[in-house]
């Protein structure tokens, strides 16, 4: 629809309304319980947010999506009170809207590129992503898609991440039998077990793999590919027609300096695994523990970290996040930067650990930082930390390492033909994701070693229409898998 | 339920001493795949933590691994109180890397303790099937805490019992039986899998003689697949994995006042679950 057809108010007015702030509950409050932090737009506040959208005649934030959702149409249906409408579209395009409007980085995607955002607050596309996906699964509307008759192709998806879900989605939908192997004993992948509840609450995730099994998926637990059953099992003797990999990255790094194996020194992957997918938060009724320090020492400033200190927080500790860089290169998305900082966070920065100091017991007792500074910007334009020559030490009595994955080696161990790279990123070419293994695309953090929820769906979106041309035998590409050691992942490029 | 859903069934159970019991778990996948010195991650019951366990035995066309499971805290409780016809909620496998086999001019000797008396029994196999003279060695405390004996024997050529109040056997200690064994005939190997304080022994002992040393590390694990570093041991120095790049690794190189730190490092958490478990359980 055109801009000057639209009744209401002019794009002028429009640009200049106030964005409507997204209703929190008090950061007193809710660092008392795993609650999720927002609570969400009425539908007055939906519709009169997305009435702040202009309908630009050639709308960049299509682009800045890396699923391409057709924003200002799902906006304009939702201004004119449209739910529904507005959640058939934006589900045309992505099936995880609840997750994605929750942790999507919108500041560096959609967002970002919003022309209102040039002179005014960009409109808040993820919130009203979330308020059309929350409003249509409290009201029960239909979400099942419509499902191609059955082609008679099998089709194995290792992990049931966002990558994994996804790809099963789109597989399904176009007709093929469908089977997710997940290693552990349930589904979403670090959706569940990294990204905390108070910012996605668990349902949100059940309701989207109960989907997947209403649409026909079978969804199988316990089962770890490359050591239960091997690809070659899946694709000789299981008789898949083609394999998803899907595993996630899942290899946490750790620094390498003394004491990091002292007791009470965990990786985020351990710590957020314990609670989020143990709910050692609710130890003993959940037996699974986790040691309940007062100090609490975080080291990084990504997503993952806030969500540590976050966390801790909420078990009842006094938290401080060490970081080499400054605030502003800190990468994290810049609204759990923001909640972090409110929820009395202490925040040392440019701080680089470089060793933990024991008591008689095995326990740490303290952290030890070299004090950095930022070099000037180098051909790249980063500042670079340096050390400055200055320490200090901190009294703790928890440390939690969160400075990213490598990738798991389990499934290219028990698999030579699948190649990576000498950070274990698995090798696939870059159209199709497509590996080096006939009939066996991968997609998501595998490929790209850690990135997000919609780029991980984005790849597996794309490596679905593949490997629909895989089976249905009409895929002839000349495949170009790197083999270079060296060689990065997948890097996806769209609005920085 | 589908066709890979399983149901990881109780098809027999046996006591084997005091809070010790020998299990058959219907589990045909990882009975297909399992190799000597492999391990297991269980949940007993919905809601329960993951807990490592070794292998004992398996049977490949009938499709069961075999267990022993000694109830050393909740989760082994929750475990070993299950009956023949109930089912363990997960059991995830098979995980870590199979035992180090080689043909060696001298003897193997394996030596367990508690339920390490069955996790080298597989591995007393393949040894044997290599080509070698494989020795088994068991210790306990007492004659009535022995286990596992007589399937010790089947897989090797002989059999050393160790007591330390002499009930049965050699009076002491299982670096005595390897003694005895080494004023008979060279002993090329070693694997020892069961309590830290034997295993430190036993490596120590194997270093003065120069005699390879393998020992099964019983880490703290939470995935059990290299996801989470609970597990992290330090081996020559650097930083492993147990569930991943062990259990077994080199005796000679591990870093056991590490382990058994790091072992400790919930206890206070879990007498509190204990008591919580035992406290549910009378009401
Ligand atoms: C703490 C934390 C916070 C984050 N916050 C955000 C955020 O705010 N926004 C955002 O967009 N992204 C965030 N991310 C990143 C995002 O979660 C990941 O990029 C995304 O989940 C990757 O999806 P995936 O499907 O590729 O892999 P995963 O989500 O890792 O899923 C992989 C699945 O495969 C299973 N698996 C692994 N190996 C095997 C095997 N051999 N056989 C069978 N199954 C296997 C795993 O158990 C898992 O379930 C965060 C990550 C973390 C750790
Ligand atoms: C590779 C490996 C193989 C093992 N094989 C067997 C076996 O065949 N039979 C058997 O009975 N036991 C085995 N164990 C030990 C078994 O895992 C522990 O006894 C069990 O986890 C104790 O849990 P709990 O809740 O019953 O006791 P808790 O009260 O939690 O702990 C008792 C002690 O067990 C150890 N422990 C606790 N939690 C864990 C955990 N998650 N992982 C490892 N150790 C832990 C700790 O040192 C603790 O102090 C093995 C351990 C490992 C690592
Ligand atoms: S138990 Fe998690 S990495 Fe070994």
């Amino acid at each position: 629809m055109a801009n000057n057809k639209r009744p209401g108010p002019s794009a002028k007015e429009r640009m200049a309304k106030p964005r409507n702030e997204m209703p929190l509950h008090s950061a007193e409050e809710r660092i008392r319980h795993f609650n999720e932090v927002p609570t969400g737009y009425s539908l007055e506040q939906a519709m009169d947010e997305a009435s702040r959208c202009i309908q630009c005649k050639k709308p960049d934030c299509i682009g800045g999506c890396p699923v391409g959702i057709n924003i200002p149409e799902f906006l304009l249906q939702l201004e004119g009170g449209d739910v529904a409408g507005a959640a058939k579209t934006i589900r045309q395009n992505n099936f995880l809207p609840a997750a994605c409007g929750r942790v999507c980085p919108q500041d560096k995607q959609c967002e970002a590129v919003c022309i209102v955002g040039k002179k005014n607050d960009s409109v808040g596309i993820g919130n009203l992503e979330r308020f059309v996906a929350d409003y249509e699964r409290e009201h029960d509307l239909d979400r099942m898609p419509e499902i191609a008759p059955d082609t008679g192709k099998k089709i194995a998806v290792i992990g049931s991440g966002p990558a994994g879900m996804t790809a099963a989605y789109e597989l399904r939908v176009r007709g093929h039998d469908v089977t997710i192997f997940e290693a552990f004993h349930r589904g979403g992948g670090v959706m569940v077990y990294g990204i905390p509840r108070f910012r996605l609450p668990l349902e949100i995730i059940d309701e989207d793999l109960k989907l997947l099994e209403e649409m026909g998926v079978e969804i199988v637990y316990d089962m770890i590919i490359g050591r239960t059953l091997s690809l070659d099992d899946l694709l000789e003797t299981e008789g898949f027609d083609s394999v998803f990999i899907a595993s996630g990255a899942g290899l946490p790094k750790m620094l390498g300096v003394p004491g990091e194996n002292l007791n009470g020194v965990y990786s985020a992957n351990e710590y957020l695994t314990r609670i989020y997918l143990m709910h050692a938060n609710y130890f003993p009724e959940h037996p699974t523990p986790i040691y309940q320090g007062k100090k609490l020492a975080v080291i990084g400033a990504g997503n993952t970290a806030m969500d540590v200190l976050r966390t801790g927080k909420r078990l009842g500790a006094e938290v401080t996040c060490y970081y080499r860089r400054s605030h502003d290169e800190a990468p994290a998305r810049s609204e759990e930067l923001e909640h972090a900082e409110q929820e009395f966070i202490d925040f040392k920065w440019l701080s680089s650990p470089i060793e933990f100091i024991g008591d008689e017991n095995g326990f740490v007792k303290a952290i030890k930082c070299e004090v950095m500074e930022l070099s000037e910007p180098d051909d790249s334009g980063r500042r670079r930390p340096v050390p400055t020559g200055e320490s200090f030490t901190d009294e703790v009595d928890t440390v939690v390492f969160s400075l990213g994955c490598d990738v798991n080696p389990t499934i290219p161990d028990s698999t030579r033909d699948v190649t990576t790279n000498k950070w274990g990123i698995m090798m696939v070419d870059p159209v199709t994701y497509h590996t080096s293994k006939p009939g066996v695309f991968a997609g998501g953090d595998t490929v790209t070693g850690g990135s997000t929820v919609i780029l991980a769906m984005g790849q597996a979106k794309t490596a679905a229409k593949y490997i629909h041309e895989y089976v249905m035998g009409n895929f002839e590409y000349e495949l170009n898998v790197p083999t270079d050691p060296e060689a990065p992942g997948v890097q996806w490029g769209f609005a920085k | 339920m589908g066709k890979y859903n399983q149901d990881f069934k109780v098809l027999t159970k046996r006591e084997l001493c005091a809070n010790t019991y020998h299990f058959k778990i219907q589990a045909p996948l990882i009975a297909k795949k399992i190799l000597a010195g492999q391990f297991i991650m269980i949940r007993p019951n919905e809601n329960s933590e993951r807990i490592p366990l070794s292998i004992c035995g398996w049977n490949r066309e009938e499709g069961y691994i075999e267990l022993i499971i000694m109830s050393a805290g909740r989760t082994s409780t929750e475990a070993t109180i299950k009956e023949v016809g109930d089912s363990f909620k997960d059991v995830v496998g098979p995980l870590g890397q199979r035992s180090h086999i080689a043909k060696y001019d001298g003897a193997c000797v394996l030596m367990g303790g508690g339920y390490g008396t069955g996790a080298i029994i597989p591995t007393a196999r393949d040894l044997k099937e290599a080509g070698n003279r494989v020795i088994g060695v068991v210790g306990a405390r007492s004659e009535n805490l022995l286990l596992m004996v007589d399937e010790l024997k089947d897989a090797c050529d002989e059999v050393y019992l160790t007591t330390n109040d002499g009930s049965i056997g050699i009076e002491g200690f299982v670096t005595h039986a390897l003694e005895e064994i080494q004023k008979k005939e060279k002993v090329s190997s070693v694997l020892a899998v069961g309590p830290v304080p034997m295993m430190i022994a036993v490596a120590n002992m194997t270093k003065e003689d120069g005699i390879e040393c393998w020992v099964s590390l019983n880490a703290i694990m939470v995935d059990g697949t290299g996801m989470c570093g609970a597990c992290r041991v330090t081996v020559g120095g650097k930083t492993k994995f147990a569930c991943f790049h062990g259990p077994d690794f080199n005796g000679h190189e591990v870093d056991f006042k590490e382990l058994m730190t790091r072992q400790k490092m919930f206890v206070d958490q879990e007498k509190i679950a204990m008591e919580a478990f035992t406290g549910a359980l009378e009401k």
